[in-house]
């Protein structure tokens, strides 16, 4: 998902994607209030500060309602700076080195592992050591660097998965593909039944990293996707060109003109039975869909390509959490509100009014969940590995714009050898 | 008093602009160590970013259709709304509108046009239901699309640039030319427009700047991404988006900084050798 500071902000947001160009110039600076604010709490202390990039009004007064139950139960002050999204992830690097908060909003996967490298984060093993039993390994092997030390506490995810109408299955008939010639047979099948087969919108530059996921996932496996992303594979591996070639055969079933498509019409086709399935994030879906038809919204993981490399074996889930940074000027506030996050409790309280996200703990509550939450939570408890979507499992500087240009151009031009190459050259000036 | 706006300059110009040189040939991300990499990063965008010369090329199309269309075209409103007509303040309301619009709203405006998706023109060309023209998305078709948005605006900016160097020309001077049997263009062509040199050398100015810092209505439409490369476009994503490639992006400022000296240049050498003259 979308860290991209537009993207993420865009999901959250009524005007999508337009805003995100002017929150790009009207916040510039906002950040200089962060961090610096807080001076009293030298050495332990009640007081515990909070870089919080949960900017948007619902999710802000959400996780306000965490930080004022932590304050009540445990006695100590919690403080939320909060920052504009996009300027928060873009300033990161300047904000951590600075003197950040004691604990800050962010992702798992290789923008985590990449603070944790280079010092900017605390190991929290001891707070894992509280909260350890109530997480899936999945989620806890998202929470360690390469170092196997913990560095950062899960707050909800939501995963990436084919989502279908089922009131449009029922009508045509159609069942639930397992293997990709299933698909291949379904997709047939709704081109001659006047469907697009598989809505695909790419104007904003992230959904298409969405399916090169999954598809390297599914060919090659999870950890393949990771030691791509890390740059310890090459691009040019004849494994990639086979991600991309088999990209190809779905083009005939695409929505027409993929590039010029932002992801919210795309989903509109969906909800209007122009298009018969998307691959999205089953959250981003369900916040296009109205209320009467969410309920009619449903999923199914993509379907196996490789046997070795079944269905359960990894999905993109991106994880938001927190993280300790360097030098927490309240350290054992600091552990103690991290422990407090990494509860079932927490996450309810913070997910109480989001219809579509999930809570990462095992033993969360699940009575409150609608259909699609609880279809969410039943994937991502059932697959191996949790991969963190591109952006957030690469460099953010190779992510953007480097890869998000290239899937473009392969969109367009469907050149698989000539998108690989792209990528190796620039992967090698990057990646040093 | 010359000495505050000098220090400014200074300070918030050039300063800027030499530290920008210095940058370029390194490897700054705003974290860890800097180190020198010579000039890895000027090698890295000529022949390695795909970007890049598509971005050069459309940064020279965009100064192209400014000049040759935008701006002309902003002159003929201006022209002919100068000579009284009838409801004269409606139309140069309207189309001055689109200057004074929010990015997110023109964003919306041309989606809702363009899209392939039941928008404005593909229904009007008959493709209602898809399957339409991508005017946004193919990238052989999409810079066109978004020059016509920035035409539509760029129009409306010069359009009151000039209409206000028109209100100021003297009207003995039309006069005497339609006694002398001119006729509009000639009036225009001969007498309105030699005189209006000062407003006409502003306007040039503006037309370059706008051309190259253009930047706007590609990154909102798809974030400079394929089809839309600009130069402005690319040091936007590599120093304020995540990646905070500041060394790389520094790089692509200096090629910007030395294209815009060329026309910087060109103005001041005519403006100096015209002071010589006089």
């Amino acid at each position: 998902m979308p860290s991209a500071p537009e993207l993420a902000f865009t999901r959250r947001s009524l005007l999508q994607g337009s805003l995100a160009a002017l929150a790009l110039g009207g916040s510039a600076g906002a950040l200089a209030g962060c961090g610096s604010s807080d001076s009293s709490s030298g050495g332990g202390g009640k007081t515990v500060s909070i870089g919080s990039n949960y900017s948007d009004a619902g999710v802000k007064s959400a996780f306000a309602a965490v930080v004022a139950d932590f304050n009540k139960s445990s006695g100590l002050s919690a403080k939320v700076n909060t920052v504009d999204h996009n300027t928060f992830q873009n300033k990161i690097q300047t904000y951590l080195q600075g003197t950040p908060d004691d604990v800050f909003s962010w992702f798992a996967g290789y923008r985590m592992k990449f603070f944790a490298a280079q010092g900017l984060a605390s190991p929290i093993d001891d707070v894992w050591d509280k909260i350890g039993d109530s997480f899936p390994d999945s989620i806890k092997n998202a929470a360690k660097a390469d170092d196997g030390h913990y560095y950062f506490v899960p707050l909800y995810n939501y995963p990436w998965v084919m989502n279908y109408r089922q009131s449009v299955f029922d009508e045509h008939g159609y069942s639930v593909p397992a293997t990709w010639d299933d698909l291949m047979a379904l997709c047939q099948k709704m081109k001659s039944d006047g469907l697009t087969p598989i809505s695909f919108a790419d104007k904003d530059g992230w959904p298409a990293m969405g399916t090169f996921d999954i598809l390297n996932m599914r060919i090659n496996g999870y950890q393949f996707h990771v030691d791509l992303m890390a740059h310890d594979e090459s691009w040019t591996d004849p494994k990639v060109v086979k991600v991309f070639d088999t990209w190809k055969e779905l083009f005939p079933y695409y929505s027409s003109g993929p590039n010029g498509l932002t992801w919210e019409e795309g989903a509109q086709d969906l909800q209007n039975k122009k298009a018969g399935m998307m691959f999205q994030g089953a959250g981003q879906v369900g916040q296009q869909f109205s209320k009467e038809n969410l309920a009619d919204l449903q999923f199914f993981p993509f379907p196996e390509i490789d046997s070795a490399y079944p269905i359960d074996s990894g999905i993109d889930a991106p994880i938001d959490g927190f993280m300790m940074s360097k030098k927490p000027k309240n350290k054992a506030g600091a552990t103690k509100f991290l422990e407090y996050l990494g509860t079932a409790k927490a996450e309810a309280a913070y997910l109480a009014s989001d219809p579509t996200d999930v809570g990462t703990a095992s033993d969360y509550d699940q009575s409150s969940y609608n259909q699609l939450q609880k279809d969410s939570a039943d994937i991502i408890s059932k697959t191996k590995n949790i991969a963190q979507f591109l952006d957030r499992d690469t460099r953010p500087d190779f992510a953007y714009p480097v890869v998000q240009n290239a899937l473009q151009q392969f969109i367009n031009d469907k050149d698989s050898a000539a998108a690989a190459k792209s990528l190796e050259d620039q992967a090698k000036t990057i990646f040093v | 008093m010359v000495a505050i706006p000098l220090v400014v300059d200074l300070v918030f110009i050039w300063g800027p602009a030499l530290a920008t040189i210095v940058l370029s040939f390194t490897d700054a991300t705003g974290a860890a160590p800097i180190h020198w990499v010579g000039t890895k990063n000027y090698h890295t965008l000529a022949e390695v970013d795909p970007s890049f010369w598509p971005a050069v090329r459309h940064n020279a199309i965009w100064l192209g259709v400014f000049i040759l269309i935008a701006t002309p075209l902003g002159m003929l409103f201006a022209v002919l709304l100068d000579r009284g007509l009838q409801g004269s303040r409606i139309y140069q309301s309207v189309i001055f509108l689109p200057v004074m619009l929010s990015l997110a709203l023109i964003g919306i405006i041309w989606q809702v046009i363009y899209t392939t998706n039941g928008g404005l023109l593909n229904t009007l060309l008959g493709h209602g239901d898809g399957g339409g023209v991508d005017f946004l998305g193919d990238p052989s078709i999409n810079l066109w699309a978004v020059l016509v948005e920035a035409t539509w605006r760029q129009a409306g900016y010069v359009m009151i640039l000039y209409l206000s160097g028109l209100k100021a020309v003297d009207l003995a001077l039309k006069e005497s030319a339609a006694l002398d049997g001119a006729n509009g263009w000639q009036t225009f062509r001969y007498v309105v427009f030699p005189v209006l040199r000062p407003v006409n050398v502003v306007i040039l100015v503006v037309t370059v700047i706008e051309s190259l810092r253009a930047f706007d209505l590609v990154y909102i439409t798809n974030q400079g991404g394929i089809g839309l490369q600009l130069i402005s476009a690319m040091i936007t994503q590599q120093i304020t988006g995540p990646g905070n490639r500041i060394g790389y992006g520094s790089a692509l400022g200096v090629v910007l900084l030395l294209i815009s000296l060329v026309p910087i240049v060109a103005f001041l050498v005519q403006q100096f050798r015209k002071e010589d003259e006089s």
